[in-house]
């Protein structure tokens, strides 16, 4: 093996059934880099990750790593972890009813004399890992009781912790704040600075060019080329991925008009759920997007769940396109025209066994009601429709949305709601995991939507796409409404008031 | 795609090819005593004393006797489906139905008549309303108060059998009314549940074709908090799969009471949960729930009452029967395992690599 590098993989090809998600790739992990895997949704980042870790069983190909004789055939993940791979998968494949510390030390606890588990000794061993990390949580908890990025930062936790000269992130980032992004890459550069070489996967382009010493590019399955971060600047990036050129990113038009002479679609008075959001109030107009800005954990998602009904409101009323309503339920404020992606796509977004064409129609299905099913050719209907809309990639609308690659799983739930055709659409986190081609047609989708007179709230933990499309945000603090912003939106001024200065 | 991994990821592939491999030991099992091997299937017109001509042979009376497990298993199916649990009640639920329809139709402390105290339909409707009772209670006890599906059930498989005795006075009713008897015999040439099951599996098949029921369960089997936000009342999907099940008990109550012209609550519907669950499990659904396929279930079930007849067929004393039962029980779990899954396809590639 060559001086300087941990681990190769040479001529992998891997074929699903219709698709083939590897054709011959080639990717080099030196010592002490940090190496961006980068493609559009469905080039075949995930399915590599996997054949390194032995989960994916590859039809072709070799696999070589630092300090093991020939070629390496993982068979599970144990294998990988035992020859010195650490990986931290797409989606947070943790237990969420076993505790934190569980969590973190499951299948590798320390013992007391006597062979049992030492609960003492790792609980506090827990408390050190979350706290080297900047993350304040009890540890003793169980795992779903947190938000989605705090359950990321435990599977960041948990691989960090293990030894390793190899650390695999795929998608890490998805979820956090800058500020947590932040923490994750000064652990990664203590990581590289020992010595471990760091896979990492991610959509956010700034991201790569903050850590990343170099690049490999997959288009299809197939293997673009691998490069210094110096030779390929962003727009090269992007073309390298895409093929083409993309056309201009920032080209959003936001319409700029004074809403408050709207007619106001949703009216939420003192509106609260105990133990995650305080009571606030919240106006939106017809035709208006309106974001949620705070830090993690400040209540942005629960203030939305809240007003859909996905957590019930315990006090206050809410009056939609001027009238009162009761929400007891989802399909509750459904019948009122609204509709709600959530952020927690593998929990509460996809259906994993049934297709793309079911995933796609079950919102509308269940609000037509069980009698009215949709024909099969209606059915069709919409899920082309769809398919091409938001430009999902999938062998054929019958594929199991499990078989999808995550970013297209996002798409086909991004259409479920657009199909319900919404007056007013609660969108947490709509574009995560999504590529820079199809994160800019969503904002435009958005844009789109709110100039035809629907209400939008949308929820993102990347400031600029709010910035970019909102023309009101809400400032959340400590599960608190703590103020508005309504004019001249600006990165500072957000970040200013998300911190807790004036707003 | 090839034609044999076609074959491979076809979903009825299980439950046919269990009963293939039964059909197959009945044909050499005749072979070998000198009966013509193809005995089992041959359907021949027989004159009765009682009920005129009806077809006669061992096939039909696989289907006829497997008339319970069948509508059994497709409660069984939905329940599975969408609480990725069983019930283990249907059996005792089965005889609680049979026991409220006997009392209603002879009379509270009547052992035996010849003459219905009510309109037979009035009767029915017991049986029915019992079975909607019994599915409701634990329908409520798994969706809204989240109790273990094992559990829950539990209350009614023990309690049912006892409760039937209560109604009827601790004695066996006896119903001998030929209107009655009629349901548990022949309709022309054909016996009755036969008829009944096809009905139940008709509409029932309907139902799922033109509604969306189907999709709303399995949707909720699998991932019950996405369906809630996506607009489905999963609670009542659930207590909606427990109640059906209790009415489909209470339809095979029916029958195994018309039977035996009587409400027997020690012995109606004895062991039949075990044979429904297994129908399912055998129907190549998996009992973790979510995605479910009927027509496997229902193959699943008539393919078990036949594993039944060979094996008195063969002479294993009813004492036994369970011994082998159980044997099958075990290879099915086993090819269905995940890790035996993954031996099996490890095998298969280095087989192909050797070019064997
Ligand atoms: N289990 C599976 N069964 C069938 N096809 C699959 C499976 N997993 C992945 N694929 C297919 O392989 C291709 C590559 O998927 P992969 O998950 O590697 O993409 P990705 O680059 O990670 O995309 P994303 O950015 O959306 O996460 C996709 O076309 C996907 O549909
Ligand atoms: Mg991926």
């Amino acid at each position: 093996m060559e001086e300087n590098v941990v681990l190769t993989a040479r001529g992998i090809s891997m074929t699903f059934p219709g698709v083939k998600a590897l054709d011959n790739v080639d990717f080099t992990l030196r010592k002490g880099e940090i190496h961006a895997l980068m493609g559009e949704n469905g080039a075949g980042k995930s399915t590599l990750i996997k054949c390194l870790t032995g989960i994916n069983d590859f039809e072709a190909g070799e696999i070589r790593v630092e300090g093991v004789d020939g070629p390496v055939k993982n068979r599970s993940t144990k294998d990988a972890q035992n020859i010195g791979i650490s990986t931290v998968y797409q989606e947070v494949n943790l237990c969420p009813n076993l505790s934190v510390a569980e969590n973190l030390f499951i299948g590798r606890e320390p013992l007391t004399k006597l062979h049992t588990i030492d609960r003492k000794s790792y609980n506090k061993r827990s408390m050190k890992i979350m706290e080297d990390l900047g993350i304040s949580v009890d540890v003793t908890q169980n795992l779903e009781n947190y938000s989605l990025a705090i359950q990321q930062m435990v599977a960041i936790a948990r691989a960090v912790d293990m030894d390793c000269k190899v650390l695999i992130l795929d998608e890490p980032t998805s979820s956090l704040d800058d500020e947590e992004v932040e923490k994750l890459f000064s652990l990664m550069r203590k990581l590289k600075e020992k010595g471990v070489g760091i896979i990492f996967v991610t959509h956010f382009l700034e991201q790569v060019y903050a850590v990343c010493d170099r690049i490999t590019v997959l288009r299809n399955g197939a293997f673009v080329g691998e490069f210094p971060i110096a030779e390929l600047p962003r727009v090269k990036l992007v073309a390298a991925m895409m093929g083409k050129d993309l056309d201009d990113l920032a080209e959003i038009q936001k319409e700029q008009k004074d809403y408050s002479k709207e007619p106001m679609e949703i009216e939420a008075k003192g509106l609260s759920h105990a133990g995650t959001i305080k009571p606030f109030d919240l106006n939106i107009h017809k035709g208006e997007v309106v974001g949620i800005g705070g830090l993690l954990g400040s209540g942005r998602s629960e203030l939305a769940r809240c007003i859909y009904g996905a957590d019930k409101a315990q006090t206050g009323t809410l009056a939609v396109a001027g009238q009162q309503v009761k929400i007891n339920q989802p399909i509750d404020a459904m019948n009122k025209g609204m509709g709600m992606l959530p952020d927690d796509r593998k929990a509460e977004g996809i259906i994993a066994d049934l297709s793309v064409r079911e995933n796609i129609i079950l919102a509308l299905q269940a609000k037509r009601g069980m009698f009215k099913q949709l024909s099969r050719a209606q059915q069709e209907e919409i899920a082309d429709r769809y398919i091409d809309l938001v430009k999902i990639k999938t062998a054929s609308k019958d594929t199991l949305i499990k078989q999808l690659s995550g970013g297209n799983q996002q798409k086909v739930i991004l259409a479920r709601w657009l199909a319900t055709d919404p007056d007013f659409l609660i969108l947490d986190e709509p574009t995560r995991g999504i590529d820079v081609g199809t994160k800019s047609e969503i904002q435009k989708l958005i844009v789109k939507l709110a100039g035809e007179g629907k209400s939008v709230l949308f929820i993102s933990s990347e400031i600029e796409e709010m910035l970019r499309t909102c023309n009101r945000m809400v400032i959340m603090r400590d599960g608190q409404k703590v103020g508005e912003i309504d004019h001249d939106l600006s990165q500072e001024g957000v970040m200013k008031a998300i911190a807790g200065g004036e707003s | 795609m090839s034609t044999w991994k076609k074959i491979k990821s076809w979903p009825l592939l299980l439950p046919v090819v269990a009963l293939i491999l039964v059909m197959a030991v009945n044909i050499i099992h005749d072979a070998a005593t000198g009966v013509n091997p193809l005995s089992f299937f041959s359907i021949s017109l027989r004159e009765t004393t009682t009920n005129g001509t009806i077809l006669y042979g061992r096939l039909i009376d696989v289907i006829n006797r497997g008339s319970e497990i069948a509508i059994l298993a497709i409660g069984m199916t939905l329940v599975v489906s969408a609480s990725a649990g069983t019930d283990i009640s249907v059996g005792s639920v089965m005889s609680l139905c049979a026991s409220a329809m006997c009392v209603t139709l002879a009379g509270y402390g009547v052992s035996s008549t010849t003459t219905l105290a009510k309109p037979l339909v009035i009767g029915l409707l017991a049986a029915i309303l019992m079975g909607i009772v019994c599915g409701a209670f634990n329908g409520t006890l798994v969706a809204h108060l989240s109790i273990q599906p094992m559990v829950a059930t539990l209350i009614l498989y023990s309690a049912a059998r006892a409760i039937g005795l209560l109604l009827c006075n601790d004695l066996i009713v006896y119903v001998r009314n030929p209107s009655f008897a009629f349901i548990g015999s022949f309709l022309g040439p054909i016996p009755t549940p036969i008829v009944i099951t096809a009905i139940c599996i008709a509409i029932v098949s309907v139902v799922l074709k033109k509604t969306a029921l189907g999709m709303y369960i399995q949707s909720v089997g699998i991932n019950a908090r996405a369906s809630r936000i996506a607009g489905l009342n999963s609670k009542l999907l659930i207590f909606l799969a427990y109640t059906l099940c209790g009415v489909f008990a209470s339809i095979a109550g029916i029958v195994a009471s018309s039977r035996i012209t009587s409400a027997d609550s020690n012995n109606i519907g004895l062991y039949l949960e075990m044979d429904a669950i297994l129908s399912v499990a055998l129907g190549g659904n998996s009992l973790g729930g979510g995605k479910f396929n009927l027509a496997g279930s229902i193959i699943g079930a008539y393919t078990i009452q036949a594993i039944t007849t060979t094996l008195y067929a063969l002479g294993v004393s009813s004492i036994q029967a369970p011994v082998y039962k159980a044997v099958i029980v075990i290879i099915i779990v086993v090819i269905e395992a995940p890790p035996f899954k993954a031996f099996l396809k490890r095998h298969s590639a280095a087989f192909a690599s050797k070019g064997v």
